[in-house]
C-alpha cells in the first residue's frame, strides 16, 4: 500500500452516488483503478443490474460471482462484481442456515422470488448485505480479530442514483416495521453500524448543470440527517475554458465588433461571409451564457465546502482508455 | 437517412389519446412530455400532463407547487384556439391509498392502510411508481372517458418513472399478476386458496417446512404482517389485475404513441437502442425517437479543423505583433481567436453527436427520428418550454 496521503485514508467502502445521466457508474469505475493504482485489492460492485461495469470497461458481463477485471501497477487489481438478490439471498441462507430441502422448496414455492422483488426492504438488505459482507471478508478465512488481513483493501459501490441512495442505504429504517426482531433485523443493524463507520463515505457525482447539482445538495442535506458519513462531491464533464473573461462578458453583451472579427478572420483566408461571423458571434453568446451558469452551479457546490474533484469532458467519450485518464485526474487531486 | 417525426402531425390527429415519453434517466423526458403537452393544448387540445419527478422549477413553470396527486389548470398558455393544459405530478404512495379506499369496504381499507407491510409496499417497494403510473394512467383516462360529449381531455401526455430496468412499467401488470397467481400468496392467503383439501394434504409437509423457515429468516411477526396484508388485500386483488391488464391493452392500442427520448450519448443510446427492441416485442406502437440536446454550430459552414488552424494563425501574428508593442491589434484578434476555437469544440462535439445519432438510425432503420438542439441555459418557464416545443415539431 502507499505511504502516500490521500483524502480518504482509512476508508475501505466508497459508495458513489449522482443523478441519472452524470456518470455516476464512470466515476466509479474511475476510483476503483485509481485506488488499484496505489498497489490495492479492489472491488467494484453495482446493484442495479445494469451491466454498467463491464460496459465500461468493456469486459464479458458480470456475474453474481467477482471475477478480476482490471490490473494496475504495483500488483494492484480491480474486481468486478454485478450483486443480485436472489443470488444474495440463497448465498445467505446457504451460509446462515444452511438450508438443504427447505432452500429448493422455497424456490419452488416461489419465496425467493418473493423475498427478493416484492417484500420491501428486504431486497436493498439483501444487496447491500453482499457488499457489507464483501468489506469484511478476510483474506483468510479462519483468520479472525483486528489483525486479520481483509480480501479487499477497498470496496466501491456504484449505488442506485441520488433519488434513491438514501432509502437504499436506510435499511435499519426500511426494515424496522417489518422486522422488528430476528435475523433481518440484526443483519440491517450490522450493516448499518459498518456504514456509519468511519470507514465508509458516500461520494457524490454531479454535472455543472441545475438539477445534478440540486440533487447533490438534496442528497447531502438528506445523508446528512440520517447520519452517513459524507465523502467528496465529484464534478464530472468540466469544460476547460477557452474565452478570458473579458471576451466572455463582451460576448455575452453582444459587444463584440463583426467588423474587427471579420477583418481578422479574412487576413487568415476564412471566408468572412455574414453567416460565419453571425455564427460564431451566436456560438460565443450561448458559450458565455453557458459558462455562467456553470460559475453559478459551482458556486452552490463550493458552498458545501466538501473535497471536490473535478473530471475533464473527455471528447471521445469514455472508454477502458478514458477511465484510465480519469483515474489519473483523481489520484492527482488526492481522491486516492 | 431516418424519416422525420412528425410531431405536429402526432399531436394533432384526434386519434392519439396517449403519448408516453420512455427513455433512460437525465435525458430530458420530462420536459419533453411537458413541452409536449404545452404544444398540443396550444394547438386546440385538451390535454393532461402526467410528470412523476419533475426539476423543481419546471414543476414550478407548470404551477405544480402543491403535490395533490390532481391535475391542476396550467395558465399562461395561450388559449386562442380553445386548448387546455392540465399537469400533475404523481404521489404513489396516494394513489395506491385511493386504490384500497375505491375498492374495499371502509373497515376493510382502514385495516390495510395500518398494516406495515402496505406502508411499506406503498411507499417504498422499488416496483410502486410503475404500478402507480400506470393505475394513474388508467384512472385519468377513465376521468377522461366519463362524459364522451364533453371530455375533460382528448390527449394524455405521460412521462415515465426513470426505472431502474428499462419499461418496467410494461411488466407492472404482468407482475402483478404473476405475484397474485403465485404459489407463495396463495400459500400465505390460506389453504382454501391454495387448491382444496387434497392439494394441501400433498403440499402440507413442504407449506411446513417453507413457513417454519420462513418464520425462522424472516422473524415471525413480519410473517403475519404479511398474511394479515395478503388477506386483507385478496378481495380487491382482482379488479388491481383487471385495471392494469385493461391499462396494459389501452398502450397498446392505436390511440397510443411511444416516444423514446434519448440524448446524444454513447450510454443513452444504448437505452434507447433497448427500449426500441423492447416495445417492438411486446407490440406497443412506438411513434418515434426524440434525441435530445443535440449540439449543432451557428456557423456550420466553417470545419473544426479549419477554424483551429485559423485560430494558431491568429494566435502567431498576436505573438509576433505584442513584441512590437501594438496591443490594440492582438486585442481584438485575442476574442476572434477565442471565438474560433469556441467554434471548433462546438464543432467537435455537433460531429461526435451526428455519428451517435447516424449510427443508431443505421441500427434502426425505418424509425422516425427528430433531434432537438441543446438549449444554453437550463428549461423552466412556459417560453422555454415552448421553444422546445418548436424544435420537436422541426421548426
Amino acid at each position: 500500500m502507499s505511504a502516500r496521503d490521500t483524502d480518504w485514508d482509512g476508508v475501505r467502502l466508497h459508495i458513489v452516488t449522482g443523478k441519472g445521466g452524470t456518470g455516476k457508474t464512470t466515476v466509479a469505475a474511475a476510483l476503483a483503478l485509481a485506488l488499484a493504482g496505489q498497489g490495492k485489492r479492489v472491488l467494484l460492485a453495482e446493484v442495479e443490474g445494469r451491466q454498467g461495469i463491464s460496459q465500461t470497461f468493456d469486459v464479458t458481463p458480470l456475474a453474481s460471482t467477482e471475477a478480476r477485471i482490471a490490473h494496475a501497477p504495483q500488483g494492484g487489481e480491480v474486481f468486478g462484481l454485478s450483486v443480485e438478490a436472489k443470488a444474495a439471498l440463497l448465498e445467505y441462507l446457504h451460509i446462515f442456515y444452511k438450508l438443504g430441502r427447505a432452500g429448493g422448496l422455497l424456490e419452488k414455492f416461489g419465496a425467493i422470488d418473493f423475498a427478493t422483488t416484492i417484500a420491501p426492504g428486504v431486497r436493498d438488505v439483501l444487496l447491500i448485505g453482499k457488499v457489507y459482507e464483501a468489506v469484511r471478508r478476510r483474506k483468510d478465512h479462519k483468520a479472525k480479530g483486528p489483525g486479520a488481513i481483509p480480501a479487499y483493501d477497498a470496496v466501491v459501490l456504484d449505488a442506485p442514483p441520488t433519488g434513491r441512495v438514501v432509502r437504499f442505504l436506510n435499511v435499519n429504517h426500511e426494515v424496522a416495521d417489518l422486522a422488528r426482531v430476528g435475523p433481518i433485523r440484526s443483519q440491517a443493524n450490522s450493516i448499518t453500524a459498518m456504514l456509519k463507520s468511519p470507514q465508509t463515505v458516500v461520494h457524490v457525482v454531479t454535472l455543472l448543470e441545475e438539477m445534478p447539482v440540486q440533487e447533490t445538495l438534496d442528497v447531502i442535506a438528506d445523508l446528512r440527517a440520517t447520519g452517513m458519513p459524507i465523502g467528496g462531491v465529484v464534478v464530472n464533464q468540466v469544460r476547460e475554458a477557452i474565452l478570458t473573461s473579458k471576451a466572455l462578458t463582451a460576448a455575452a453583451r453582444s459587444r463584440i465588433s463583426r467588423k474587427d472579427v471579420a477583418a481578422d478572420l479574412n487576413r487568415v483566408n476564412v471566408r468572412a461571409t455574414d453567416a460565419v461571423v453571425d455564427g460564431l458571434l451566436t456560438e460565443a453568446r450561448d458559450h458565455a451564457e453557458r459558462v455562467a451558469l456553470e460559475r453559478d452551479e459551482a458556486k452552490a457546490i463550493a458552498g458545501l465546502r466538501r473535497p471536490t474533484y473535478r473530471l475533464p469532458s473527455l471528447p471521445e467519450g469514455v472508454d477502458a482508455n478514458g477511465i484510465r485518464e480519469l483515474a489519473e485526474t483523481l489520484v492527482a487531486q488526492g481522491m486516492a | 437517412m431516418a424519416p422525420m417525426l412528425d410531431i405536429d402531425a402526432l399531436i394533432d390527429d384526434p386519434q392519439t389519446r396517449i403519448v408516453v415519453c420512455c427513455g433512460s434517466g437525465g435525458v430530458g423526458k420530462t420536459t419533453t412530455a411537458a413541452a409536449l403537452g404545452l404544444r398540443a393544448a396550444e394547438s386546440g387540445r385538451h390535454v393532461v400532463v402526467l410528470t412523476i419527478d419533475p426539476a423543481r422549477r419546471l414543476a414550478q413553470s407548470l404551477g405544480l407547487t402543491t403535490l395533490d396527486n390532481t391535475p391542476r389548470l396550467v395558465q399562461g398558455i395561450d388559449v386562442t384556439r380553445g386548448g387546455s393544459l392540465d399537469a400533475m405530478m404523481l404521489d404513489m404512495k396516494r394513489t395506491f391509498d385511493e386504490v384500497v379506499q375505491a375498492h374495499a369496504t371502509p373497515d376493510k381499507a382502514e385495516q390495510i392502510l395500518a398494516n406495515p407491510f402496505y406502508q411499506a409496499v406503498s411507499s417504498s417497494f422499488a416496483g410502486t411508481q410503475e404500478y402507480m403510473a400506470m393505475e394513474k394512467l388508467g384512472q385519468l383516462r377513465l376521468e377522461a372517458d366519463r362524459d364522451p360529449d364533453n371530455p375533460r381531455w382528448d390527449l394524455i401526455v405521460v412521462d415515465t418513472p426513470p426505472s431502474r430496468s428499462a419499461l418496467d412499467f410494461l411488466d407492472a401488470p404482468k407482475r402483478l399478476g404473476s405475484f397474485l397467481d403465485g404459489r407463495f400468496i396463495r400459500l400465505l392467503a390460506g389453504p382454501a386458496k391454495a387448491g382444496g383439501r387434497a392439494y394441501v394434504k400433498v403440499f402440507s409437509a413442504g407449506v411446513n417446512i417453507v413457513t417454519s423457515t420462513l418464520t425462522k429468516v424472516l422473524g415471525g411477526q413480519m410473517l403475519t404482517d404479511v398474511q394479515t396484508f395478503v388477506a386483507a388485500l385478496d378481495t380487491m386483488f382482482g379488479g388491481f389485475r383487471e385495471r392494469a391488464d385493461h391499462t396494459y391493452a389501452l398502450l397498446k392500442d392505436g390511440g397510443t404513441a411511444f416516444l423514446v427520448v434519448a440524448s446524444p450519448e454513447r450510454d443513452a443510446l444504448r437505452e434507447a437502442s433497448y427500449f426500441v427492441d423492447r416495445l417492438d416485442e411486446e407490440e406497443m406502437p412506438l411513434a418515434g425517437l426524440v434525441v435530445n440536446r443535440v449540439y449543432r454550430v451557428a456557423a456550420p459552414g466553417l470545419s473544426a479543423a479549419r477554424a483551429l488552424s485559423a485560430a494558431e494563425q491568429l494566435g502567431d501574428e498576436e505573438s509576433g505583433s505584442s513584441s512590437g508593442g501594438s496591443s490594440g491589434v492582438s486585442d481584438t484578434a485575442a476574442i476572434t481567436q477565442g471565438l474560433l476555437r469556441v467554434h471548433a469544440v462546438q464543432a467537435e462535439i455537433a460531429a461526435r453527436h451526428q455519428s451517435l445519432a447516424k449510427r443508431f438510425i443505421a441500427g434502426h432503420p425505418g424509425i422516425a427520428t427528430v433531434e432537438v438542439p441543446a438549449a444554453s441555459a437550463d428549461i423552466h418557464d412556459l417560453p422555454g418550454l415552448r421553444a422546445v416545443g418548436d424544435a420537436l415539431a422541426g421548426r
